[in-house]
């Protein structure tokens, strides 16, 4: 390799594209990370036209119409695909609606926990000693609590609703990202490259920023990709137990603590929340699968 | 294997007190007076109130009232629940062997069905086995198990009317708890039909609960059975005529399970997370319902233990995991 870089000019801009494409190519081999992007792709289009794709606004209620089956079960109508719920909802356009809060929850929490993460992981690998111990300290008193009950109990002081409930879900799930920004640091501070950079005259910031980060982010990224997933399932764990996204938001954990008491009379307005939930979180983490295995070097040996 | 055993349970004093600080620390986070709170009484006079707060010790400066609390840990006063007046300890005790009755069961089909796929699909790897464990383990991982729970009480409680859908055990049988696990004390009890209706309130959580740590195990055994099976030991073994079944049985499953108990202690914290969902799903009378009602009746008391209480079952079985890992293993103790 560093004979190439010697004798062949390479820009960097080539260099970047030859990654993407090797990454690619292992990504692709992968035929259920493909089926999950395909679907992820879906949902972010279903998220981003909602008002155009939903044939009602979500929270409008028909009176005549409470609790009307599928299309394909007796009784079913074609006004409403999906059917209705308990006050007459359409829940094919709250299903659509709900697309754009799981995606949001997933974009605030796994961004807010990333960042927290790869500063506090960036400040502990790189300074080591005492900072490095305390921190890890109290990474290590988060982590050990279950991280549903830590988040409950954090909406609880907080206050139910969705913005506390991502708050407490991206404060459990950041010690994960400062383990494994900490984990790499420590192992690429060593290397010559920063030494260089730091002889070269760079300061602590840029060295921990631009220097040592960008070797760093494989890791994360795949964790990133699994918290995604996991912070649709705790936000909607959260909602189904009251403490998440209040009624009558159509956040599908809500829509399915709200059709708690119909399981028997109505199952569908208990079955497509769920079904939306598990496709998306599959879709992620079949994703998450392809990543990891398109990044693992000794997977690639192979 | 001593000195293991105490620079393992030394590394545990630092978290121990961050756990206490964030127990006690919560109280104080709260909106509202923490007199008020902790006392859960409305119009107080304030005779009373300056009573009360000098009884919870909120007279005093923060470093005391937290030696003060961790003393009182230390001597089992966990406080007392704001709802039904008893001690927290109390509750949390006569609670506690419904929760471990269903994550037992649960740990136990997770490991009985979870390790055999995960060693089949490794032996067939690239089978149509394989690929439907495999895609079947990935759903389960993925599972939303509220809602996993509520489909399984639609079809079989609802549709075939094989389950019933809350509790313990019907209403028709009474005994006084022995052992606090259901199915012991309804055999230990001798009355007709009353293991059967135990095992039948029990059967839809525990598999509920069961998922995720079931996809994780099958995940994991899965990668480890792959990973020795290229071992030099196990090429060894099949060099010298051994047959696939011991290669595979003795040689290469001994290694493999190694990582695989490790993960199985790794699920206690995710089976407490499980088990608020699932118990408040099927009305199961345990902590994580116990936790659950609490908080939406803002019994803070029970809320600040019972977090305390579960934080602390985790690592004292996460630190039971490490010391058999180190006993299993014995390059991990010497390092």
């Amino acid at each position: 390799m560093t004979d190439a870089s010697t004798t062949v000019k390479v820009s960097s801009g080539a260099i970047r594209r030859q990654m993407l494409k090797d990454f690619w190519f292992y990504f692709s081999r992968n035929k259920g990370a493909v089926i999950g992007l395909f679907v992820f792709i879906l949902l972010v289009l279903t998220a981003v036209f909602a008002p155009v794709l939903a044939p009602y606004n979500p929270a409008t209620q028909f009176r005549d119409a409470l609790l009307v089956p599928p299309v394909w079960q007796d009784g079913g109508s074609s006004r409403f695909l999906l059917g209705t719920d308990a006050v007459g909802r359409d829940l094919l356009s709250r299903l659509i609606y709900g697309a754009q809060y799981s995606l949001f929850i997933g974009i605030v929490v796994v961004g807010v926990a990333l960042i927290g993460g790869i500063i506090i992981g960036l400040v502990a690998g790189f300074y080591g000693g005492w900072v490095d111990t305390v921190i890890m300290r109290v990474m290590d008193v988060i982590l050990a609590f279950p991280s549903l009950l830590l988040a409950l109990v954090l909406v609880a002081v907080l206050g139910p609703g969705l913005t506390n409930a991502m708050i407490a879900i991206a404060i459990v799930y950041q010690p994960h990202f400062a383990r494994l920004t900490r984990a790499a640091v420590m192992s690429e501070k060593r290397r010559e490259y920063v030494t260089a950079a730091r002889v070269a005259g760079a300061g602590n910031l840029r060295l921990m920023f631009k220097t040592i980060l960008p070797n760093c982010l494989a890791p994360l990224i795949v964790q990133a990709t699994l918290s995604f997933s996991s912070a649709i399932l705790d936000a909607a764990a959260l909602g189904f137990l009251g403490m998440g996204a209040q009624p009558p938001a159509p956040e599908w954990g809500t829509m399915l603590a709200e059709a708690r008491e119909f399981i028997t009379r109505a199952p569908w307005v208990v079955t497509f929340p769920g079904l939306a939930i598990l496709i998306s979180v599959l879709a992620i983490n079949l994703m998450g699968d392809g990543l990891r295995d398109a990044f693992d070097p000794k997977l690639k040996r192979s | 294997m001593f000195k293991f055993i105490i620079s393992k349970l030394l590394y545990l004093v630092p978290t121990f007190i961050g756990i206490t600080i964030v127990a006690f620390g919560f109280i104080r986070l709260l909106p509202g007076d923490p007199v008020l709170l902790m006392a859960g009484e409305r119009g107080v006079s304030p005779e009373r109130y300056a009573a009360i707060t000098e009884q919870l010790g909120f007279d005093k400066p923060v470093w005391q009232q937290y030696l003060q609390y961790l003393g009182n840990l230390l001597q089992g006063d966990l406080g007392t629940s704001l709802v039904t007046k008893k001690p927290v300890l109390d509750e949390f005790m006569a609670l506690f062997p419904a929760t471990v009755e269903l994550a037992l069961l649960a740990i136990i089909i997770a490991a009985a069905i979870g390790i055999p796929v995960g060693v089949l699909a490794a032996i067939k790897r690239g089978s149509w086995f394989d690929q439907i464990s495999m895609a079947g383990a990935l759903v389960g991982f993925s599972m939303p198990i509220f809602w996993w729970g509520l489909l399984l009480i639609i079809f079989f409680s609802g549709y075939l009317g094989w389950t019933p859908v809350s509790g313990r055990i019907s209403l028709m049988y009474y005994f006084e708890p022995v052992t606090g696990f259901m199915l012991i004390d309804s055999l230990l009890s001798g009355q007709e039909g009353a293991f059967k209706s135990a095992l039948s309130h029990l059967i839809l959580p525990s598999i509920v609960l069961a998922t995720i740590p079931l996809a994780v195990i099958a995940r994991q055994t899965r990668s480890a059975m792959l990973e020795v099976m290229g071992e030099d030991y196990v090429r060894t073994a099949r060099a010298k005529g051994l047959s696939p079944r011991r290669v595979v049985g003795i040689h290469a499953l001994r290694n493999a399970m190694i990582p695989v108990i490790t993960t199985i202690g790794l699920q206690v914290g995710v089976l407490m997370a499980g088990a608020i969902l699932t118990e408040t799903i099927f009305s199961w009378p345990g902590i994580g319902k116990w936790m659950i009602d609490s908080i939406s009746r803002r019994d803070y008391p029970v809320v600040q233990s019972g977090l305390l209480l579960i934080a602390l079952i985790v690592m004292i079985v996460n630190l039971i995991v490490d010391l058999t890992y180190g006993l299993i293993n014995p390059r991990i103790r010497h390092k």
